[in-house]
C-alpha cells in the first residue's frame, strides 16, 4: 500500500511529462523551489517575496488568498467597515488555534501590530501599516503604542480604526506584516520564538526543522481551523538562488515547483515542457526612471517624451525577452482591481510616426545630430538589464543621442538611484497588494521611491481626493486621471508588465496562476 | 616545537589586526549601504535600522565597537539572517564547507598522486602526455563549467545522483560537488607530482641508490616519494584553504549550505557583519592551515627543524 502510494505521483505526470521524473519523497509531500534562503520566519523581520512563500504558509492573517489570488476570510470569519471607512469590526474565528492548541485571540492581532511597529523591533515592511491610525506616530516615538488604532473589544471581536478611508486595507491584512504572532510564545522567548523549535504559528502548516541555506520543512497544522481541507502533509522550501539549478532539479523530479525559471531557459521549456511551464500576467511594471532634476537633459518633458516614443516595446518583449510579457504602455499593469489604466497618447501611432514626432521633440528640445544628446544610462546587474539596456541605447540613436551605459549591482545601483545621479534608471516595482496607487504612489512628490523627482501639483491633488474617496469605482477613475497626467508628463519611460514564471508538476492540482503569484500550499494537491 | 607553534600564533595577531582593518574601512567605503534595495525606506524605518546596527556612528566608533565585541567572541548578528548570530551561521556552514573540502582534497591526493608519479615514471610515453594532456584540461576548465555539465549528465540526464542539496551531507548528494571541486586539485597535484618526481629522479642520491645496486621499486619507495611530496604538501596547505573558502561557486550550483554562499549573499546584501565574521574566520583558517603545512613539512623532512 505504502509502494504503491509512493509510485502514484511518478505514474500521473510520466503520461505528461515523459522526461520528468516527478517522483516525490512520499505522495503527499510538496517540495517547492523558493528563491532564497529567508531572513526569518518572523513575519515582522522579512520583506521578500520567496519569503512570503514559507511565511503565508505558516501564519494566517485576518484575510487570506484563494488558489487564484482573490482575498477571503482568513482568522476573521466576518468583517464590518463602518460608513466612513475607518473602522474595521472582525468576528474572529472560534475555532482558530495556534500549533500548540493554544487560541489565536484579538489580543494576539493587538500585540503583533503594536510589536511590528515599535521601533526596537526594527521591521523593514512596518509601513505598509501606516494606514492604522497613530501607526506612524508610534513608530516615530510621537505617541504611545496604546493609542495605535487597533483594540481587542473582546477576545473574538477586534477593532481597527484607521487615519482615513483605505479602500485597499482589506487586501493589505493578507500581506504578513498584518500577521498574528503568538504573544504568550514570544513573551516567553523573546526574540528566539521564531526558532523552528519554539515557533508556533496559525497557518495551515507548522515549522518542523529548517537546516539553514538547505531546507526548511513544515507539516500539517492539526490545530488549524480548515485542517481538513488540506490536502498535504508536508511541505519542503528548498532555498535556490541559482535558477539553472531548480531547474536541473525539477527536471530531475527532486521538486515539484521552481519559482522563476531562467528567461533563458524559455524556448527549451515550451518545447519540452510544455505542461509544467506556467507564465501568466503578473503585477509589476519594469520601466525607466527619468530624472526630473533640474541640471539634467531628462528634466525636459519633450526630451521625456522623444525617449518614450522611440522606444519599441514589442521588439524588446518579443525578440529580446521572449517570455510572455507585454509591452507597457500605461505605469499601472493591467489587471488591478476596480482599475482601468491610462494609455500613453502614442499607444496607437506607428513606429515611423512615433520617430518622426520624437525627432521633432529633440529638434524643438535643442539637440540634433550636430549637438547630441549624452545621456547615462544605469541599470543593476542582469543580464536580461544588460540586453534591454543596449537594445534601447541603439533605439535611441536614430534620434541622435548617446548613451553612456552604467552598470552596477543592485545595492550600489539603488544607492545611485536615490542620490539622483542618473539621466536615465532601470527600475522596477511589484504590487505589494492589488491596488493602483501602490504604483501611482512613486510618483507622488517626494516619495521615497519617486528616484526620478517627479512632481507635478495636479497630480498629487487627485491621488489625495482618491485617497479621500470611498466608492472603488469613482476612485479608480481619479487615479486614472492621475495616471494620465502622469503619462502626458512621460513622468516615467514603462517598458513592460511582468510575468510570472513557474515549473510546476503536472500532477499537482489546485495551483492556479494569479495576477500576484501567490500561491498558497493549502490549495494544492496531488492527483488522486 | 611548542614554543615555536605559540611564536606563530602570536606572530598571526599582528596580520590579523591588519586583515580586520583594511576589510572594516574598505567594506565601509564599498558604494552602496545594506539598506539600499529596490524599495527604499522611508527616512524613519531606515533611521531606526541603522541606530539598531550602529550605523548611525561614526565609522571609526563602529571600528572600535567591533573590535570591542570580537575581543569578547561576539561577531554580532547577521543584517540579512535575522534569525542567527553571524557565530552560528559560520558555525552551521564550516562543517559543510569543511567535509566538502577535505572529500576533495583526499581525492586530489588519491588520484592526483599515483597519477604524477606514474606519468613520471613513464616519460614521453603514451601514458604520460594521456595523463599529462588530461590534467592540462582538468587545469584549463573552470569549475563553474564542469558543476553544471556533471549535474546535467549524471542528474537530470542519467538520473544516477542528486543534482543539488545537502541532505545532511549523505554520500550520494556529495559525489557530484566533490567531483567538481577535485577536478582541478587533481590535476594541480598529478603536475606537480609528476615535475618533482622527474627531478628528484634525476639527483644524485638516486644515482646513488641505483648504483648501489637497490631495485627501482626500492628507490623509488625509499628514497625519492618522500622528498617528491615535498612541493606536493606545500602547495596542498594554501590549496584546502583555497578549497574551503573557495567553494563559493560549487556551493552556489549545487545548492549546498556552506560558508562560502554566506560569503557571497553578505557581500551583495552589504550583510557588514557576516563579511566580516567570515574575513576573520577566513584569516584564522589560513594562519592555521599554513602553520599546519610547515609542521608537516618539518616531519617529511629531517633536514628542517623549528627549534624552540
Amino acid at each position: 500500500m505504502e509502494l504503491a502510494s509512493r509510485l502514484r505521483p511518478a505514474l500521473r505526470s510520466a503520461a505528461l511529462m515523459a522526461s520528468l521524473a516527478a517522483l516525490p519523497l512520499q505522495a503527499d509531500t510538496l517540495r517547492i523551489a523558493i528563491m532564497g534562503e529567508p531572513a526569518s520566519l518572523d513575519p515582522h523581520k522579512i520583506s521578500g517575496t520567496w519569503e512570503n512563500d514559507v511565511a503565508g504558509d505558516l501564519f494566517e492573517g485576518l484575510v487570506t488568498e484563494a488558489a487564484d489570488g482573490e482575498r477571503i476570510p482568513g482568522v476573521a470569519e466576518s468583517w464590518e467597515i463602518s460608513e466612513d471607512g475607518t473602522a474595521y469590526t472582525f468576528q474572529i474565528r472560534q475555532d482558530a488555534r495556534w500549533s500548540d492548541g493554544e487560541p489565536v485571540t484579538a489580543e494576539d492581532f493587538v500585540f503583533a501590530f503594536r510589536r511590528i511597529l515599535d521601533p526596537a523591533t526594527a521591521a523593514d515592511y512596518a509601513y505598509l501599516l501606516y494606514p492604522v491610525k497613530n501607526a506612524e506616530a508610534v513608530y516615530g516615538g510621537e505617541a504611545e503604542p496604546e493609542t495605535l488604532g487597533i483594540e481587542a473589544l473582546d477576545a473574538h471581536t477586534l477593532q481597527i480604526t484607521l487615519e482615513r478611508s483605505t479602500p485597499y486595507f482589506l487586501d493589505q491584512l493578507s500581506h504578513y506584516t498584518a500577521y498574528p504572532v503568538p504573544q504568550h510564545v514570544v513573551e516567553e522567548h523573546g526574540d528566539r520564538w521564531s526558532r523552528p523549535d519554539n515557533l508556533v504559528s496559525n497557518g495551515p502548516f507548522k515549522v518542523q526543522r529548517w537546516q539553514s541555506q538547505t531546507r526548511i520543512e513544515a507539516v500539517r497544522n492539526e490545530h488549524f481551523h480548515d485542517a481538513d481541507s488540506v490536502a498535504l502533509d508536508q511541505v519542503i522550501y528548498f532555498p535556490i538562488e541559482e535558477r539553472n539549478t531548480a531547474l536541473n532539479r525539477f527536471r530531475a523530479g527532486e521538486i515539484d515547483v521552481a519559482r522563476e525559471f531562467p528567461t533563458q531557459q524559455y524556448g527549451w521549456l515550451q518545447d519540452n515542457l510544455p505542461e509544467a511551464t506556467h507564465t501568466a500576467p503578473f503585477l509589476g511594471i519594469y520601466y525607466y526612471v527619468l530624472n526630473s532634476r533640474e541640471g539634467h537633459p531628462t528634466a525636459d518633458p519633450r526630451v521625456r517624451e522623444a525617449l518614450s516614443l522611440a522606444v519599441r516595446r514589442e521588439v524588446i518583449t518579443e525578440q529580446i525577452l521572449g517570455t510572455g510579457e507585454e509591452p507597457a504602455y500605461s505605469f499601472v499593469p493591467p489587471g488591478v482591481s476596480h482599475y482601468e489604466p491610462a494609455t500613453l497618447d502614442f499607444a496607437d501611432m506607428s513606429q515611423d510616426e512615433r520617430m518622426a514626432r520624437a525627432r521633432e521633440l529633440m529638434t524643438e528640445a535643442g539637440y540634433s545630430p550636430d549637438n547630441p544628446l549624452q545621456l547615462n544610462l544605469r541599470y543593476n546587474t542582469s543580464e536580461d538589464h544588460r540586453k534591454v539596456a543596449i537594445a534601447i541605447a541603439a533605439m535611441w540613436e536614430p534620434l541622435g543621442v548617446e548613451v553612456d551605459l552604467f552598470n552596477s549591482e543592485v545595492a550600489v545601483h539603488y544607492a545611485d538611484l536615490r542620490q539622483g545621479k542618473f539621466d536615465v534608471g532601470r527600475a522596477g516595482w511589484i504590487g505589494d497588494y492589488n491596488d493602483a496607487q501602490n504604483f501611482l504612489s512613486l510618483l507622488e512628490s517626494g516619495v521615497a521611491n519617486n528616484y526620478g523627482a517627479y512632481s507635478n501639483e495636479e497630480f498629487d491633488a487627485l491621488m489625495r481626493e482618491a485617497a479621500e474617496t470611498q466608492e472603488l469605482d469613482r476612485r479608480g477613475e481619479i487615479m486614472t486621471e492621475a495616471e494620465r497626467l502622469a503619462l502626458e508628463d512621460n513622468a516615467t519611460l514603462p517598458i513592460y508588465y511582468y510575468v510570472s514564471r513557474n515549473l510546476v508538476n503536472p500532477a499537482l492540482q489546485g495551483w492556479e496562476n494569479n495576477i500576484e503569484d501567490i500561491h498558497r500550499s493549502r490549495w494544492v494537491s496531488f492527483e488522486d | 616545537m611548542l614554543l615555536y607553534v605559540f611564536k606563530r600564533l602570536f606572530q598571526a595577531i599582528p596580520t590579523l589586526l591588519i586583515v580586520i582593518t583594511l576589510s572594516f574601512f574598505l567594506m565601509h567605503l564599498a558604494p552602496g549601504g545594506p539598506f539600499d534595495g529596490e524599495r527604499q525606506l522611508p527616512a524613519e524605518i531606515e533611521a531606526n535600522l541603522r541606530a539598531a546596527y550602529h550605523l548611525d556612528q561614526p565609522v571609526w566608533k563602529q571600528y572600535l565597537i567591533y573590535l570591542g565585541n570580537l575581543l569578547q567572541g561576539d561577531f554580532g548578528p547577521s543584517f540579512r539572517y535575522k534569525d542567527f548570530t553571524v557565530t552560528e551561521l559560520i558555525a552551521q556552514g564550516f562543517p559543510v564547507s569543511l567535509e566538502l573540502g577535505l572529500w576533495a582534497i583526499a581525492l586530489a591526493i588519491a588520484l592526483g598522486l599515483p597519477l604524477g608519479i606514474v606519468a613520471a615514471l613513464r616519460r614521453n610515453t603514451s601514458v604520460d602526455y594521456l595523463v599529462m594532456g588530461t590534467a592540462l584540461a582538468g587545469v584549463a576548465i573552470p569549475n563553474f563549467v564542469i558543476a553544471p555539465i556533471l549535474a546535467l549528465v549524471f542528474g537530470v540526464l542519467l538520473a544516477w545522483l542528486p543534482v543539488g542539496g545537502w541532505n545532511d551531507g549523505h554520500w550520494r548528494n556529495m559525489v557530484l560537488p566533490v567531483v567538481a571541486l577535485s577536478i582541478q586539485q587533481i590535476a594541480y597535484t598529478a603536475r606537480m607530482t609528476r615535475a618533482s618526481m622527474i627531478e628528484v629522479l634525476g639527483s644524485h642520491y638516486i644515482r646513488t641508490a641505483r648504483a648501489k645496486g637497490l631495485t627501482e621499486r626500492e628507490v623509488i619507495w625509499r628514497h625519492a616519494l618522500r622528498p617528491s611530496l615535498l612541493p606536493v604538501i606545500s602547495y596542498l596547505g594554501p590549496a584546502i584553504a583555497g578549497i574551503i573558502t573557495g567553494s563559493v561557486v560549487i556551493e552556489q550550483i549545487f545548492g549546498i549550505p556552506g560558508i562560502g554562499r554566506y560569503f557571497v549573499q553578505a557581500a551583495l546584501n552589504r550583510d557588514y557583519t557576516l563579511v566580516m565574521g567570515t574575513v576573520v574566520f577566513y584569516g584564522i583558517l589560513i594562519v592555521l592551515l599554513n602553520l599546519i603545512v610547515d609542521l608537516l613539512y618539518s616531519a617529511l623532512d629531517p633536514q628542517i627543524r623549528y627549534d624552540d
